[in-house]
């Protein structure tokens, strides 16, 4: 709509389709090996989220998905292909890996340590409080005296402390009563749709990763085996059968426990 | 009584030094997993460097605080050839820092040969309740005093001190949130390396310290560091204190050679204390 949209609409590679990325990408894997020791994780696998995009990667147990963010993040090194993260992508790990012994406030304080040359100022936590105002009532409390829940909206505001580009979600449903991911979901949602915040998820819980995010990767042993508007995979039979427990049915308004 | 407080001050003059050695273990365990069998030559190193320099003619402050850092330099050598290397485990790390201490040796007795050395501290006395107390002593006290409450606000109140406690507390998370984990450990060594510095420094003008002193530093350190299981702080402190108390009180009151078995008993004590506590966790636990 506005003259630099249009602008960049004209540099981006002509004849996409409208579900294919045509924004800038946010994180770029190409043929991505993983292996500890001879056993290989991960088996050329490549992977793109564009700005401003939420994009899901689901797969069951020991597929490679937890190596895979680890590669993103910087935190294991893959054996071949590339792995490139244009601005900063921040991560709410598998399981919440809090600092226990620190109270919230110091704990959401970490999360800005990307920024840590920008000064105190960067390290401001009203930003997160604003966002996630349950937290506020917390700040003195110690990480690890806090309900999975209220340890997982922690590690959220952590990495929003970094202001990430990219929010690389490691597991939002593990361990969570439903009600509680249900609000977890919409407040990414809400990242998504007011600041443009990218979020690459990856879930077990198919259903509620094809109702979050646009596009989705299917890994299973290692490799993309699937790939595709999320609409597409939910209708999948494929995807149906092996993720979402039964056959395909047309995605309802609400995800049921299905 | 005047024999009491005479030994009571100059305990706690000692156990300030144990007490900073205890917290420089501590503080180096605490982000990196390793028991820094150097930890007793950074004070060596300190004491020496600054006799040295004294005897060049700096003046008494500038000599102190130069060595304290050349053993912040000394901890941080340690530490790249410690946990430097990727994938070096904590077990591999105290091997080389053990080594490392009697390389160390060989270095000291090239500079500064195998006699003990010493540098006169603050001169004069004092007398307190019949007590005739060197100043040096309440020098002593009072830097050490400095230096935990600089510790104390470093851990709780800077950016810095809270990225070391995120490493200790939860390496994986430290690491994702960006914190590079080995670099903060680099930082905890040479920290270390300023800690036992310090008690260098201080303690130099009260007993002489060669080569070989590292041992019994090492040990008295040890012994305080291991009451807060190697991970706190305020035990090690008050441990390090309370070692230099009893073992004055003992020398005092019964035999100087009895001393150092204070450290022993008290180290194995606490040790066996622990790994019953442990055993008793991992039956609990195997149920």
């Amino acid at each position: 709509m506005s003259p630099s949209e249009t602008a960049r609409d004209v540099a981006s590679p002509a004849g996409a389709q409208d579900s294919a990325p045509a924004e800038r990408p946010v994180i770029t894997v190409e043929d991505v090996v993983i292996r500890y020791g001879t056993a290989t994780a991960v088996d050329r696998v490549g992977l793109t989220v564009a700005a401003g995009e939420t994009v899901a990667l689901i797969g069951p147990n020991g597929a490679g998905k937890s190596s895979l963010v680890n590669a993103i993040m910087g935190l294991i090194r893959p054996a071949a292909g590339s792995v490139r993260v244009h601005g900063r992508a921040a991560l709410v790990p598998e399981g919440r890996q809090l600092f226990p012994e620190l109270d919230v406030e110091d704990n959401l304080r970490l999360g800005a340590w990307p920024l840590r040359s920008q000064g105190a100022k960067a390290r401001d936590t009203t930003r997160v409080y604003e966002v996630l105002p349950d937290l506020a009532d917390l700040r003195r409390r110690r990480a690890g005296t806090l309900s999975g829940g209220q340890q997982q909206m922690v590690a959220f505001g952590r990495a929003l402390m970094a202001d990430p580009e990219v929010l690389v979600v490691d597991e939002l449903s593990l361990g969570l009563a439903p009600l509680i991911t249900a609000a977890l979901a919409d407040h990414l949602r809400e990242l998504n749709a007011a600041r443009g915040l990218a979020v690459l998820l990856i879930e077990q819980n198919a259903r509620l990763a094809l109702d979050l995010c646009t596009r989705a990767y299917v890994l299973e042993a290692g490799r993309i085996r699937i790939e595709g508007p999320s609409r597409q995979l939910a209708d999948s039979a494929e995807v149906a059968a092996a993720y979402l427990g039964g056959a395909a049915e047309p995605p309802g308004p609400e995800g049921d426990d299905g | 009584m005047s024999e009491f407080v005479q030994y009571l001050i100059s305990g706690l003059a000692v156990g300030c030094g144990f007490a900073l050695l205890g917290s420089g273990l501590v503080t180096i365990h605490r982000v990196t997993r390793v028991v820094n069998f150097a930890q007793g030559m950074f004070a060596v190193v300190a004491g020496l460097t600054a006799g040295s320099l004294l005897s060049a003619g700096l003046p008494h402050g500038v000599a102190e605080i130069v060595a304290v850092l050349a053993a912040g330099a000394t901890g941080l050598l340690v530490g790249i050839a410690a946990i430097g290397r990727r994938g070096t485990s904590p077990q591999s790390a105290l091997i080389i820092t053990l080594g490392i201490g009697f390389l160390a040796y060989a270095i000291e007795i090239m500079i500064w040969g195998d006699n003990p050395h010493s540098f006169p501290g603050l001169g004069g006395a004092v007398d307190i309740a019949g007590a005739h107390l060197q100043k040096q002593y309440f020098l002593v006290i009072g830097a050490a005093a400095l230096g935990f409450a600089a510790l104390g606000l470093f851990f709780t109140r800077t950016y810095l001190g809270k990225a070391l406690g995120a490493c200790a507390s939860n390496p994986y998370a430290a690491r994702a949130v960006g914190i590079n984990v080995t670099r903060m450990g680099l930082v905890a060594f040479t920290l270390g390396g300023m800690l036992g510095g310090v008690a260098g420094v201080l303690v130099t003008p009260l007993q002489s310290l060669s080569y070989n002193s590292d041992v019994l530093l090492i040990t008295n350190g040890f012994a305080a560091a291991i009451l807060g299981g190697l991970n706190r702080l305020g035990p090690a402190m008050l441990g390090g204190l309370a070692l230099g108390v009893a073992e004055s009180m003992v020398a005092g009151y019964y035999k100087a050679s009895y001393q150092s078995v204070v450290a022993l008993a008290l180290m194995l004590a606490v040790m066996i204390w622990r790994a019953s506590q442990h055993t008793a966790l991992h039956e609990e636990a195997a149920r």
